[in-house]
């Protein structure tokens, strides 16, 4: 058989700089979604808690420790990220492998907000999005998945198919803010 | 316009998709008759004034929601799940 070659979503696209900004993609991760049955979430969270030492987040936050998160994903749906899912947790949710479905990069730098805001119609700045906070938004007019991982750094993630034209736009974006110098 | 989504609070208009009266969620019975099903199928009304809406959070959290909202003042009065309207 023909050997195949594993590529990452972004592969040969990044990382790209543009002034204080960084685009980088966000290390292979295990991603999985979960839903949770009618009225289980609290059941769900507890074995959440149990198997990988997070709990379910709420609406527009996500959860972390020790390099495994759940971010919320939409109604009732949360992300697992970084961690194959236990088996506990498919009596509560119904629970789909995502691992290669996404494409997820890494924008940092100072001002980060102010490229997201290029992009995006919500307001992504500290004083409203903190660090944790996560929402679903259209970038562009992709359906977008963004948290904020840090002060200036933000993880977005959206369809893997639109790899290119996240980078492209994204890209366009940091150039546009770094030129206002 | 922005709408108030229950879930992800109040979000820009671009974010929706626009489905039309919240009719939709009065469907009738299978036999309750042709012209209970023309009714449902065909007919709207054309009010000036308050109105209540389907839309679907699509850019979002992927809620239907039930929009209330002024046609003549354009004002947007509130929002709650599909799932519990009627």
């Amino acid at each position: 058989m023909t050997e195949l070659l594993a590529k990452t979503a972004c592969d040969g696209l990044l990382s790209v700089t543009a002034g204080p900004f960084t685009l980088s993609e966000e290390p292979v991760a295990p991603l999985t979604s979960l839903m949770p049955y009618k009225g289980r979430d609290k059941a769900l969270s507890a074995a959440l808690e149990a198997a990988h030492g997070v709990k379910l987040p709420g609406v527009n936050r996500s959860t972390s420790k020790a390099g495994i998160s759940v971010l919320w994903f939409g109604r009732g749906q949360f992300l697992l990220v970084g961690a194959g899912p236990d088996g506990s947790l498919a009596e509560h949710a119904a629970v789909v492998d995502q691992s290669d479905a996404w494409a997820r990069v890494r924008l940092e730098g100072a001002g980060a907000d102010q490229v997201l805001a290029r992009l995006l119609p919500v307001d992504l700045r500290a004083a409203s999005f903190k660090r944790g906070h996560t929402l679903r938004s259209p970038l562009g007019h992709m359906m977008a998945s963004v948290t904020r991982t840090g002060v200036n750094a933000f993880s977005i993630a959206v369809f893997r198919s639109m790899a290119a034209t996240l980078v492209h736009d994204l890209k366009t974006a940091m150039e546009g803010v770094a030129a206002r110098g | 316009m922005r709408l108030p989504c229950p879930i992800c609070g109040e979000r820009d208009r671009r974010e929706f998709y626009y489905r039309g009266a919240a009719l939709a969620l009065h469907r009738p019975d299978p036999d309750a008759g042709d012209e209970a099903w023309a009714d449902y199928v065909h007919l709207r009304d054309n009010p000036a004034g308050v109105t209540r809406d389907l839309w679907y959070h699509e850019g979002g959290c992927s809620a239907w929601i039930v929009v209330t909202r002024n046609t003549v003042t354009h004002e947007v009065l509130g929002a709650e799940l599909a799932e519990g309207a009627r």
